[in-house]
């Protein structure tokens, strides 16, 4: 990763960097708390990933435009205010719209504004780029995110309800409800991350420098250094 | 009896990490060691009863249509509930720091990473939702943080026993800790045939 780090940065390189090199969920594992509660179904994880997506590129945009004007110290306050605008925003209008979505996501929308990757890429990205890119970026994020737990409530939807977006393949006598328990959701991930282990794909698991667990100060992000603990 | 009900429940039947899936970052990355998830599941509930109570406060004085304002702000929960649980966070490790320096030490470490636990946040919001009544809201806090205490330890024993072990290559690391948690899961989902009554 460290040899991409002069490259300049591309609108769409931000967006493909999301969503392969350096995707949320199934390299960084970043953001495990919606992954896990909401990939019962793929109906959930597609409402759950388009709103991410959402509050993280307009949270992108808005970070890289005052970051100019953002005082180091009060950086933080500043995000979580920002952040929390935007969730909030999204929260109104998937009510107004899709209230069944709203049922069954929940308080995990609100949870949107403690998600690691909104708060990740605020901090190693966002603060530090343009906006174009931010843009680019949290579209890629966003997708990547979308991605990854489609993936794995297409698995866990499969063989728990045999169906995948509602659309029934197993017959009833051959499914396992455990995987649209709350169990199955790790058994599914844990899966995932030793199949890439296996294959040697890059992850966060299979490194060192994996998730400091401090999503404020995040450093999974190639030539992201953190510059001061503002405090 | 009832509260003995609601922290059975909200610890057991439904606990937030393993059923309800919130704090699960904290879960996996602070539970190498017993004594690290001590202090983590500690300083958890620490901060959590803390934030409960003073989210509460501010949710019926100023949000709710009774408040204050007489308008219903409730909308504003998110927003209002996220900056009070940083700048809780903030002032507490101050003031850790400044007058009790033993408990700062034991604590210190792990506040910072709070902020973004999603269960300080997810039991501030269903308090305020479901709960009208502050010592039922306090009990639902005290069971849901000591549900996060009793896993985040449960699984850094088990991480302890399972050092040595032989583990196949590609299992190594995440995915035998997931593994472990999926396991803990079923033994928790034996939990929801209790009778409370």
């Amino acid at each position: 990763m460290a040899d991409t780090k002069e490259k300049k940065l591309t609108f769409f390189g931000c967006i493909f960097n999301g969503i392969i090199p350096e995707n949320p969920i199934l390299v960084l594992m970043i953001g495990m708390c919606p992954t896990l509660a909401v990939t019962t179904s793929v109906s959930n994880a597609i409402g759950m990933g388009l709103s991410t997506t959402a509050v993280l590129v307009a949270s992108n945009a808005l970070i890289s435009l005052v970051r100019g004007i953002t005082p180091d110290r009060v950086r933080i306050p500043i995000y979580i205010v920002i952040v929390a605008s935007f969730v909030t925003l999204v929260e109104f209008l998937i009510k107004a719209y899709f209230p069944a979505l709203y049922e069954s996501l929940g308080i995990y929308i609100p949870l949107i504004v403690v998600n690691c990757i909104i708060f990740g890429r605020a901090e190693a990205f966002a603060g530090k780029n343009n906006v174009i890119n931010s843009i680019g970026d949290g579209i890629g994020m966003g997708l990547g995110f979308t991605l990854g737990i489609i993936i794995i409530s297409a698995i866990r939807e499969l063989i728990g309800s045999g169906s995948i977006y509602g659309f029934t393949f197993v017959p009833e006598n051959y499914r396992a409800a455990l995987f649209v328990l709350p169990p199955g959701a790790f058994l599914v991930l844990a899966f995932l991350t030793a199949i890439q282990n296996k294959l040697r794909l890059p992850s966060a698991t299979n490194k060192k420098d994996g998730c400091n667990n401090d999503c404020l100060h995040c450093t999974l992000h190639k030539g992201t250094t953190n510059v001061e603990e503002g405090k | 009896m009832e509260f003995i009900v609601i922290i059975i429940s909200a610890a057991l039947i439904s606990n937030v990490v393993l059923s309800r899936f919130l704090g699960i970052c904290a879960f996996l990355g602070v539970s190498n060691k017993v004594e690290t998830a001590k202090g983590m599941g500690i300083a958890v509930i620490f901060v959590i009863m803390m934030a409960t109570a003073v989210t509460f406060g501010i949710n019926t004085m100023f949000l709710e249509k009774t408040g204050v304002f007489g308008i219903d702000l409730t909308y504003l929960q998110t927003i209002a509930f996220i900056l009070v649980i940083a700048c809780l966070v903030q002032f507490l490790e101050m003031f850790l720091k400044k007058f009790i320096p033993s408990l700062y030490k034991a604590l210190g470490i792990y506040l910072p990473l709070i902020t973004t636990n999603c269960a300080v946040l997810g039991v501030a919001l269903t308090v305020a939702q479901d709960y009208s009544n502050f010592a039922k809201g306090m009990a639902y806090a005290l069971g849901t943080s000591g549900g996060f205490c009793i896993s985040i330890i449960l699984m850094a024993s088990i991480r302890e026993k399972i050092e040595g072990n032989d583990i196949p290559e590609s299992f190594k690391g995440k995915p035998i800790v997931l593994i472990i948690a999926c396991l803990m899961a079923i033994a928790f989902t034996g939990f929801s045939n209790l009778n409370l009554g």
